[in-house]
């Protein structure tokens, strides 16, 4: 048998060989991948040298699909089929949508998700963004010679459970092995703080193409505890396009426009709205497909006026998350400015005079996502040693269920640190009640319907009991990446029901499957050779750290015990021999649950170890 | 993970009301730094599956032994006793008063709104609940009287619930 190495708990099992991992900021407006080399965090270019990917993807009849620069430029002309923002539509249904009337989509009410119809068929907004995630894990592996392991994806520390779980899928789809979610705001609180070596409380302060978000975070010895977060998840560059768009269809008194003359107007309001970044005034002209016409000035002043509203919208829940962090204005070391639309003077001068303080903007507010994403990455893929650095998340919006009358009652509060769990008891309300319907909710008003509803599900066979006696505990469990699963059980009978909570909002497991079957038809790659490879690779990565974890803890185990896993590990080495890869899958999930107490028992050593060496610091 | 070990025990703290956060906090980030999925997120599912068990129920202690109100009704359950039982509602009249006192005037300032007023009782408020907190550690540490500490958790309850109030007369009066 051959030497084994030793692994440190967190480590990976060969600690010399450099794992590809990336991370990746899904931007409303621009996508951008970076990767950690050589210890420096680099955003990713194409072979143009672009190192923004515009969000925009373009559907042809025949099944071709153009992402970026290329979609960008026929959205005027191909508005139906090329879809931007597709940020906005993510985990939302179609009542969510404020301003369907000025979007050129045909959009089809499917039961929770809104989708898309284009050219090439039907598309939820989930595979709208898997296509410009494939496109950034190409232009990854491509510039890094290989395989990713996996990739750190972000999301605005605002979105819900519906809007996180819909990422995931589309990166799932996109055949990216997710290592965490990580939100935007902190994630560019990792870039600051360690070019910074900071410490302290900070404000990051970050404003998207559609989304506004605001972290307060405390900065501590390489802990970044995330204190509170608020936001509005349908806010951000794209509303002030909208206010100019609006402002020239009244200057040119246009009749009701075309899908394409809508486009033309938006793609002229962004281009004003850019321009007043660096000119006090800007002239706006149009010419629309019917010939109809504007010319007019914009001054910043108007500009300013006319968005007024906006900035104001993005400082009250500024306000709310500081007082949810039980802090003030002056314990604010330093408000730190991320996402594009923080260019604009008029947010500039107001989170000024919000925080009293200059905004930082050192860094550049479009990459500095991906940037602490993909630091993020580099850590959560074991590639540093040691000096590793610790993210304490939040959720960012109370879950709760639906009580008696429509009412909402809070099982986790907002702002708590994530990972938790908490159980709560209900009981039955009629005699001889033989199921309860479960309705999990999100959000911070009372009553149910005012709440975005996750998930309902049943739970059935209660023994008939008077009302009041059944005790039925539901426990809610939110992971690292926010993502919220749930479990209801009668206590006295054992009745249990579960969910991972996506019907509603997110795609259920056959939906996943269906459409990664679609797009490995069309791009005639072998999914069978593909999923008989990824198991492989898995396989062999569980049994190297299995067998690390025996060479280094064998004293936990007794005899018996180490010989199950041994033989766990021969039987999946058998497996892989052969060609069924859901055989191997089998075998792995075999091996994992013949480790669990093995895992539990070297946790629990750790843990000794640390508080150990803890007691030593504090007396020594 | 032993559940049978109290939330002190976790973070090696003596079992008391009186609290030093600096330890607490040292405790919690070390006890993070070896417990968090992020630590594991490169090793197979077993470990990534304990690493979420232990970082929730590290959480849950940390929560639990921060705040106040939490650390004296878990200090109170140590001793069998629950300080929001149904028959365990005592409340001094004079606190009672003093309560009713402070709710009318936070009406009073958002009926006019006074943001001067709503800051200055904001500051009694929060001085009235550090009094209640060294009365409690006086009371769960020294006296061992924790008939009088469940009504001084109590009490402490109430005040949360206040400066929570004033918190939503704020965010009223702003928008």
């Amino acid at each position: 048998m051959a030497l084994l190495q030793i692994a440190e708990p967190g480590m990976t099992t060969a600690p010399h060989q450099h794992r590809l991992a990336v991370g990746i900021d899904l931007g409303t407006t621009n996508s951008l991948v970076a990767t950690v080399r050589s210890a420096l965090a680099v955003v990713l270019d194409d072979e143009a040298g672009h190192s923004l990917l515009p969000s925009v993807v373009r559907y042809h009849a025949n099944g071709d699909v153009d992402v970026g620069y290329a979609a960008q430029s026929a959205q005027n002309s191909d508005p139906h089929n090329t879809i931007v923002s597709v940020k906005r539509f993510m985990g939302r249904g179609i009542a969510d949508i404020d301003d369907i009337a000025s979007l050129p989509y045909r959009f089809v009410n499917a039961p929770g998700m809104v989708q898309l119809k284009t050219a090439a068929g039907v598309k939820s907004p989930v595979e709208v963004s898997a296509e410009i995630l494939k496109v950034l894990r190409r232009r990854a592996e491509a510039a890094l010679g290989g395989e990713l392991v996996g990739a750190v994806i972000t999301v605005p520390a605002y979105f819900d459970d519906a809007q996180r779980q819909a990422t995931k899928d589309a990166a799932q789809l996109a055949g990216l092995n997710v290592l965490r979610l990580l939100n935007e705001p902190t994630a560019a609180a990792i870039a600051y703080g360690l070019d910074n070596a900071s410490e302290g409380v900070y404000a990051v302060y970050d404003l998207g193409g559609g989304t506004f978000d605001i972290s307060i975070l405390k900065l501590s010895k390489g802990v970044f505890e995330v204190l509170a977060t608020h936001g509005d998840s349908a806010l951000g560059g794209d509303d002030f396009d909208q206010r100019i768009f609006c402002w020239m269809v009244e200057q040119g008194r246009f009749a009701p426009l075309s899908a394409g003359d809508m486009r033309l107007l938006l793609t002229k309001a962004r281009d004003a709205k850019e321009a007043l970044t660096e000119h006090t005034e800007v002239r706006v002209t149009a010419v629309l497909s019917t010939g109809e016409m504007m010319d007019a000035t914009l001054t910043q002043a108007g500009f300013n006026a006319m968005t007024a509203g906006l900035v104001n919208k993005t400082l009250a829940p500024t306000r709310k998350a500081l007082r949810d962090s039980g802090l003030a204005v002056d314990e604010v070391k330093g408000v730190v400015m991320v996402g594009g639309s923080t260019r604009m003077p008029c947010i500039r001068q107001a989170v000024a005079d919000f925080f009293k303080q200059t905004p930082l903007t050192n860094l550049d507010p479009d990459k500095v996502v991906a940037l602490g994403a993909a630091m993020q990455a580099d850590v959560l893929a074991g590639n540093r040693a040691g000096d590793d650095w610790l993210l304490l998340d939040v959720i960012p919006l109370s879950l709760g269920l639906e009580t008696m009358g429509g009412l909402t009652e809070k099982v986790i509060p907002r702002n708590t640190t994530i990972p938790t769990a908490r159980a709560q008891e209900f009981t039955t309300f009629k005699d001889g009640q033989t199921a309860m319907s479960v309705h999990v909710l999100q959000g911070e008003r009372e009553l149910a319907s005012d709440c975005r509803s996750l998930a309902r599900f049943e739970l059935r066979g209660i023994p008939p009991m008077v009302a009041g006696a059944a005790r039925i505990r539901v426990t809610f469990q939110v992971d690292a990446d926010g993502l919220l699963s749930v479990a209801a059980r009668e206590q006295s009978s054992g009745v249990e029901a579960s969910v991972q909570v996506k019907p509603s909002y997110g795609l259920g497991d056959e939906d996943i499957t269906r459409m990664l079957k679609d797009a490995f038809t069309h791009a005639k790659d072998d999914m069978f050779a593909r999923a008989l490879n990824e198991q492989i690779v898995d396989a062999q990565g569980l049994i190297a750290a299995t067998r690390a974890a025996l060479a280094a803890d064998a004293a936990l185990l007794d005899e018996t015990e180490t010989a199950a896993i041994e033989a766990g590990i021969a039987a999946l080495e058998k497996r892989m021999g052969g060609i069924d890869h859901l055989a191997i899958k089998r075998g792995i999930e075999a091996l994992n649950a013949a480790t669990t107490e093995f895992a539990q028992r070297r946790m629990d050593q750790n843990v000794r170890r640390a508080m150990a060496g803890q007691k030593l610091e504090t007396f020594g | 993970m032993d559940f049978s070990q109290t939330h002190f025990e976790l973070f090696g703290l003596p079992q008391s009301f009186a609290l030093d956060r600096d330890k607490l906090d040292a405790a919690y980030r070390e006890l993070q730094n070896t417990v968090h999925p992020d630590r594991f997120a490169a090793q197979p599912e077993a470990e990534q599956r304990v690493a979420m068990q232990w970082a929730t129920q590290v959480n849950e202690a940390y929560q639990t032994l921060r705040h106040a109100v939490n650390r004296g009704v878990y200090l109170l359950k140590l001793q069998g006793i629950d300080a929001f039982d149904a028959s365990n509602t005592r409340m001094a009249p004079a606190f009672l008063m003093q309560q009713m006192e402070w709710r009318e005037a936070i009406e009073d300032a958002r009926a006019g709104k006074h943001m001067a007023v709503l800051d200055s009782l904001t500051d009694d408020l929060r001085a009235a609940h550090r009094r209640i907190e060294a009365q409690l550690a006086e009371l769960i540490d020294t006296a061992h009287d924790y008939e009088a500490a469940s009504e001084a958790v109590r009490q402490l309850r109430f005040m949360d619930k206040l400066i929570a109030e004033i918190g939503d007369v704020y965010e009223e009066l702003e928008s």
